[in-house]
């Protein structure tokens, strides 16, 4: 970590409304390219919040609104004029429950990729075999492409809605609580993965896991009660916090 | 255990045996009723089926003669009562399920909706008599195929929004989240995750309005010939039974049987099809 890195999103005085509640309070906060950031922080900090702001999310529902600025290579997603389904193929999103698609496997990978481009049946079955492989989900899957994604166990199916949103061939991914409806196993393959997927993508996670972040994340951000506390490389973050909040969090005397 | 909880406990066991002997005494009481139906039904209808019945037409007092006519004439208004109904009832149930969330014009909508839903027959029936068959000179086919279409129209919006409300608004973010459009999102996908649930609602809705008789009076009346002019009036089912079983005439009221019997067996049938929708839907 000793070469300076580009940056990829810098967020600029972001406030944030639920009607007139205010969940985000002047987040400032610079993550650098193809690297893991982690946010922490107890429940309703606004970690979740904060990510949704990211690929517009938030503006499907009226009455949520943000004010400052977010740069994605240098332009502001949060401009009035911002094309929301352009800036969704820029950035992925895996939430906290599994999601697929009611349809076949195949399918639930296709479908992203469809939006966006024309291809023909064998560049799209390679297209589907690649993300399934980037996803490490191959090998498990490879033999009931058409059957429902439905039928795959939890973490198998988290590792689709993985695949489907690498498929789309994003620049940046966020996942929101990735494995909390996971078991231990299905959580570590779903770690292994994102430490792989860190070479072509800028990764923001949401965890309430500090062993997590710890594990995963190259950068972490503590944020409490709507403010970002701190933010840091993670290693300089866990082991020798600069605020007595973060070291209060990390060492489990509240949250 | 002291006697005072022995008692409790004993009230309890009590209570508990009384609750479920009364509720199985209940199930069985209307189960009675149903079998009953089914029974006499079966017993008077199923002397009067014969081939004749699908190729013959309604006969003259006196003579041999069939259904044809009349189911020719149900199933066609049914079918165009099918064709209006669901495209509106199932873009009406999109819009206040997908779009309107929370709204309150949604909840003027279902509050009016659900009135259609609950409106006696007959009303709907004297409606379209009033503002189509009246005016145009005649009864009509396709008079009898709108009262219907009015009829099924709100089963088919309100199974639409209720099964489009369950699917998970997780699933929609994530297609959302994709960059899909709305509208993709919602043909794609919460169309494909509720859709067994909606073509429930229309076979149910189907089922319901293919028993109709008292908005047929007035609209499409009944035709003793074979006609298949929606223009005209046009025989049907529902009619034909009503007419022939009050006539005093046996070859009639055989008919009437063998009439309802149909009619009975296409709705068990339309039941049975939607219990298996219903079923593969449920997770496996």
């Amino acid at each position: 970590m000793s070469e300076p890195q580009k940056t990829k999103i810098s967020v600029r005085h972001l406030d944030f409304f639920y009607g007139s509640n205010k969940a985000l309070i002047d987040i400032n906060l610079e993550m650098p390219e193809n690297q893991v950031t982690a946010f922490i922080g107890p429940s309703g900090c606004g970690k979740s919040t904060l990510l949704r702001v990211f690929n517009r999310m938030y503006s499907l529902y009226p009455g949520q609104r943000a004010t400052g600025e977010v740069l994605l290579d240098g332009e502001n997603i949060l401009a009035p004029g911002m094309d929301v389904n352009m800036l969704r193929a820029k950035i992925g999103m895996v939430f906290q429950k599994p999601t697929p698609f009611p349809m076949s496997i195949y399918d639930n990978i296709a479908f992203g990729i469809k939006l966006y481009e024309k291809l023909r049946k064998v560049e799209m079955d390679e297209r589907v075999e690649q993300a399934l492989r980037q996803a490490a989900l191959w090998e498990e899957v490879k033999d009931k492409l058409k059957t429902s994604g439905l039928g795959l166990s939890g973490g198998q199916q988290q590792r689709l809605c993985i695949a489907r949103a690498v498929a789309v061939q994003p620049e940046v991914i966020l996942l929101d609580e990735p494995t909390s409806a996971l078991d231990p196993i299905a959580t570590l393959k779903i770690e292994e993965l994102v430490s792989e997927l860190r070479n072509q993508f800028t990764i923001l996670i949401v965890t309430h896991n500090m062993q997590q972040a710890a594990r995963v994340s190259d950068y972490t951000a503590f944020m409490y009660i709507g403010e970002m506390v701190e933010f840091g490389p993670t290693n300089q973050l866990f082991t020798n916090p600069g605020k007595k909040q973060t070291e209060d969090y990390i060492t489990g005397r509240y949250g | 255990m002291s006697a005072a909880m022995n008692v409790r406990y004993l009230r309890r066991r009590f209570w508990n045996i009384f609750n479920l002997g009364m509720a199985v005494a209940m199930t069985l009481f209307g189960l009675f009723w149903l079998v009953w139906i089914l029974w006499t039904t079966l017993s008077y209808g199923a002397t009067a089926l014969n081939l004749e019945l699908f190729t013959g037409d309604t006969p003259a007092p006196g003579s041999i003669g069939g259904l044809r006519n009349a189911f020719v004439g149900s199933l066609l208004m049914i079918g165009v009562a099918v064709l209006i109904g669901t495209p509106v009832g199932i873009l009406a149930g999109t819009y206040l399920a997908e779009f309107a969330q929370g709204s309150r014009l949604a909840g003027v909508i279902r509050f009016f909706n659900d009135i259609l839903l609950s409106a006696p027959s007959i009303v709907i029936g004297l409606f379209i008599y009033a503002v189509m068959v009246v005016p145009m000179g005649n009864f009509s086919g396709l008079a009898g195929a709108l009262s219907l279409a009015i009829l099924l129209l709100p089963v088919v919006l309100r199974t639409t929004d209720e099964m489009l409300g369950m699917v998970p608004g997780t699933m929609r973010e994530a297609a959302l989240a994709l960059g899909a459009p709305h509208w993709k999102m919602i043909v794609q996908v919460s169309y494909r995750a509720a859709r067994s649930g909606i073509l429930t609602g229309v076979l149910l809705a189907v089922a319901r309005i293919s028993g109709e008789t008292a908005p047929l009076l007035f609209t499409a009346l009944n035709n003793q010939f074979f006609s298949m002019n929606l223009d005209k009036p046009i025989a049907n089912v529902p009619v034909v039974i009503f007419q022939f079983a009050m006539s005093p005439y046996p070859e009639w009221q055989h008919l009437a049987w063998a009439g309802a019997l149909i009619a009975a067996m296409a709705v068990l049938v339309l039941g049975l099809v939607s219990r298996f929708l219903i079923k593969d839907r449920s997770p496996r």
